[in-house]
């Protein structure tokens, strides 16, 4: 008993310093990247390549003074950053990185992770309410309807996948993929034809539930400054941002775990956590891409992607898995 | 051309329009070669210029056709001009302390090809400067109306937001009043 | 979209979009009133960085005046300074030699195409869309090396003289010019794949922010945003100056009246200001670029003279009443922006604050230029 308590306390600080070290290099890699694709050499000072950039970083927003507003609701504006960061890192512990690692498996690891998820959506509207700031107010409740739509095909796509594998466990949808490519979820079989059409419905709703361009619209520093954290400053405003690359992991692991075989290789060779670490890594890389290619969509236009597009189709695709797993 | 029709259409504006040719005339016979002297008799000799309708050289001043008019025949010109079509270019103002007048200058121009542009002053004494507005026929003299009187004082009828627009919101001075000082 | 509003009194909110805001590029002021994410109503406020470089003119001679026509526009500041001593050798009767107008002309054009680089890689991220601003500022950074070889500054060039050119082009600056040209053509191909094609771009700029040609005619807009409004307007055509009358070129109109419309013209716009400089290093012609005799003090003869220019942005005018001094009596800048600003707080009543900032790109503002 002690040891598995141990066991956990050991397995949720490698967590969250998996998470923690993520959303610091992410954010190096997110600048190097962008300077790639914007023909300029990003961070390169700070240590060879720039690495020590994020350390620089973290050491200035730990410095810097914590402001909050006049008339913020301080408890509220204290605890959303907090509230951005923690589930993110709770998510973690429940992911499976390779078939022994994983911190604690649960079997209903997809309900957690998405629960967990849309207390992002939460923390966004406090920040936005507690700061007292116009510009906040208009962002969060942005934020929160994008986050309300968007579960929805996200969620319609998982029950798909979860009536498919017959499991929530995240370990044994991984499971159920093994083998190679061609048992990949994203590849198309006779009783689930539209499955390529559910990924990049996912794909797409994890971008908009991460709050990444070009469905930032959040942040959307061309219209409303900078959206929900306008006045965050230090440390807060790390929070949000270490957050946001956080749940960038967590949804490019879903990814990977729903639709793209987990840790095992494509073709069925030596599967263990380097795949999964590539796969993801690949993911987020397309995220980046994504971020600095595409200029930001409007609010009506995301919504009404999410419910005249997405949902209709994703619906029409949980009907037609339905129908076909009952006839093969 | 639409620069004989409105030149007609704002000669007729003019109760009498002979005398005011002939004014204009005299100056240019006098003046020995420029033609900018028949532009301002004001300064050369001291007498004010007379109400009317003059034609212009483009190529010299700039511009096709030259009215002057009193304040209250201000709205029945420019719906005039508004008729023909013409947009508003600027509105602005002169300070002629000498002859303690102020003068409004509208500045009109057409979009097509038959190039005409047109220019309507009107003076108003410097002690109680007013003009009637004319944000009611172009709104986009709403601005230009403002910023003339933020720099002259100039006092615009009917305006509905005369409030100051590049001083500051609090200002009571006019910086391009001739007599004015920092 | 914007739907049909009906607001009960107590329901709005009051947003200052500005002084400092980032989708103003400057220190502008919108007081808008809101009902949640619609406009009800919008104020500009204007006036922060007001210099008051009327009365500058007023009270220093004309040369001395030259410098401060640059600090107008900071992005397309030849085209101002050209309007300024277009005017005052209009006023002053000075003969200009051609190879000066020649240098004149294709000086401003290469200024106008940065002036629209400039613009394209903003609005593009006033959308959202970071990285053609770095596409674009690279490109006008040739632009900038070039005119900085021949003009001494980057930015707030005073190279114009009265009469003609404070220096002549040399060999480099035509061959660099020479070679910019086909690399600026595939640049403008490559921004067209990027961006314009882009499905996002388009939805956001699309029937957005509707100007109609009457309200243009109203509000006194000219440049890209009439043209975008179907009006085929361009001081350079309707109402010839300098030696644009010797260049064949065309004038982009479209009719949509939307944003997207706007951009359009100013996408087609770089490639008339290209052709123009191709044809200007052409037809260039030897001579002096000063007139061999000027005056050495400049005194107008009393009078009132105008001159209007198509720079970058639109229509500037310039108004000299002289009283025969040194000094203008009276010297009035029409900045064209100022005139497509202010159909802004009509045009965006009931759009959503987003569409009304994109519109407010395609307007392609320049704050410095509308306070003066």
């Amino acid at each position: 008993m002690s040891l598995t308590i141990l066991n956990v306390i050991i397995a949720v600080v490698i967590a969250i310093g998996f998470a923690a070290l993520n959303a610091a290099y992410l954010v190096w890699a997110e600048r190097r990247g962008a300077g790639r694709i914007q023909r300029r050499p990003g961070p390169n000072v700070n240590g060879p390549l720039g690495l020590l950039q994020p350390l620089a970083d973290g050491i200035k927003l730990m410095t810097k003074q914590l402001v909050i507003p006049g008339g913020a609701d301080k408890a509220l504006f204290m605890v959303a950053p907090v509230l951005a960061m923690a589930p993110a890192i709770i998510s973690f512990v429940t992911i499976p990185f390779s078939e022994s690692i994983v911190a604690h498996s649960m079997n209903i690891g997809v309900l957690m992770i998405f629960a967990f998820a849309s207390l992002s959506g939460f923390s966004i509207l406090l920040a936005g309410w507690s700061s007292r700031n116009k510009y906040g107010m208009m962002a969060s409740v942005r934020a929160v309807s994008q986050n309300i739509s968007y579960e929805v095909p996200m969620l319609i796509t998982v029950i798909t996948i979860v009536m498919m594998t017959g499991t929530m466990d995240l370990k044994e949808l991984v499971a159920a993929q093994s083998g190679g490519i061609w048992n990949w979820n994203l590849i198309p079989s006779l009783s689930s034809p539209l499955m390529p059409v559910a990924f990049l419905i996912f794909f797409i709703c994890s971008l908009a539930e991460t709050n990444r361009a070009p469905f930032d619209l959040g942040e959307a520093e061309s219209e409303l400054v900078a959206g929900f954290h306008t006045e965050y400053g230090s440390m807060g405003f790390g929070l949000f941002f270490m957050g946001e690359y956080a749940n960038i992991v967590i949804g490019a692991s879903l990814i990977t775990i729903l639709f793209l075989g987990g840790w095992g290789c494509p073709l069925g060779l030596f599967p263990g956590v380097w795949w999964f670490l590539l796969k993801i890594y690949m993911l987020i890389f397309s995220f980046i891409w994504i971020r600095w290619t595409f200029p930001r969509t409007t609010i009506y236009g995301l919504l009404n992607l999410s419910w005249k597009i997405l949902i209709p189709i994703s619906l029409f695709n949980l009907l037609l898995t339905a129908g076909l797993l009952k006839v093969f | 051309m639409i620069k004989d029709t409105v030149k007609q259409a704002l000669q007729d504006l003019f109760p009498d329009p002979e005398p005011v040719a002939e004014e204009v005339v005299a100056p240019a016979a006098e003046g020995a070669d420029t033609d900018e002297d028949k532009k301002k008799p004001v300064k050369k000799k001291e007498e004010p210029r007379v109400n009317g309708v003059l034609e212009r050289d483009h190529a010299e001043h700039g511009y096709d056709i030259d009215v002057q008019l009193d304040p209250g025949e201000l709205l029945a010109a420019v719906m005039i001009i508004d008729k023909a079509g013409f947009f508003l270019e600027s509105i602005t103002g002169v300070d002629w302390i000498k002859e303690d007048q102020l003068e409004a200058v509208y500045d009109f121009s057409r979009y097509d090809f038959d190039t005409c542009r047109v220019v309507i002053r009107t003076r108003t004494p410097r002690s109680a400067p007013k003009i009637p507005t004319i944000s009611k026929i172009y709104p986009g003299a709403g601005w230009h109306e403002r910023e003339t009187h933020d720099f002259f004082g100039i006092k615009f009828d009917g305006h509905p937001h005369l409030v100051p627009l590049l001083l500051p919101e609090d200002a009571d001075f006019h910086p391009l009043l001739k007599d004015f000082k920092p | 979209m914007s739907g049909p509003i009906h607001i009960q009194p107590g329901e709005t909110f009051t947003l200052n979009v500005g002084p400092q805001h980032p989708a103003t590029h400057g220190v502008l002021r919108v007081k808008m009133e809101m009902d949640g994410e619609y406009i009800v109503k919008a104020e500009t406020v204007l006036g922060y960085i007001h210099r008051m470089h009327e009365l500058m003119g007023e009270n220093r001679t004309y040369p001395q005046v030259l410098p401060n026509l640059s600090r107008l526009d900071y992005l397309g500041a030849l085209g101002y300074t050209h309007g300024h001593v277009l005017a005052v050798e209009r006023a002053a009767g000075i003969e200009v030699p051609e190879r000066a107008e020649y240098i004149r002309a294709i000086t401003v054009e290469l200024n106008r195409v940065a002036s629209h680089l400039f613009w394209f890689g903003a609005f593009v991220m006033d959308l959202g869309g970071f990285t053609p601003l770095m596409y674009a500022i690279q490109d006008r950074e040739h632009i900038l090396d070039m005119l900085e070889a021949v003009t001494g500054s980057r930015l707030t060039y005073c190279y114009y003289r009265f009469g003609g050119l404070y220096n002549d082009i040399d060999d480099d600056f035509i061959a660099a010019a020479k070679a910019f040209i086909p690399r600026m053509r595939k640049s403008l191909k490559k921004y067209d794949a990027l961006v314009t094609g882009n499905i996002i771009f388009e939805k956001r700029l699309k029937d957005i922010g509707p100007i109609s040609a009457e309200m243009c005619r109203k509000y006194g807009a000219t440049g890209p945003v009439a043209r975008g409004a179907g009006i085929d307007f361009d001081v350079r055509k309707n109402e010839p100056y300098s030696v644009y009358p010797e260049f064949d070129f065309d004038i982009p109109v479209y009719h949509e009246c939307d944003s997207l419309a706007r951009y359009k013209v100013r996408m087609e716009e770089m490639e008339q200001s290209l052709r123009i400089v191709e044809q200007g290093l052409e037809k260039l012609p030897d001579g002096p670029i000063m007139p061999a005799k000027k005056p050495k003090l400049i005194k107008p003869p009393a009078g009132d003279y105008y001159q209007a220019v198509e720079t970058a942005r639109g229509s500037f005018g310039i108004r000299i009443v002289s009283d025969g001094g040194k000094n203008a009596y009276r010297f009035k800048l029409r900045s064209p922006t100022y005139s497509n600003m202010s159909l802004f707080d009509e045009a965006c009543e009931g759009m959503m604050i987003m569409d009304a900032l994109a519109m407010m790109g395609s307007l392609d503002l320049v704050i410095p230029e509308i306070d003066r």
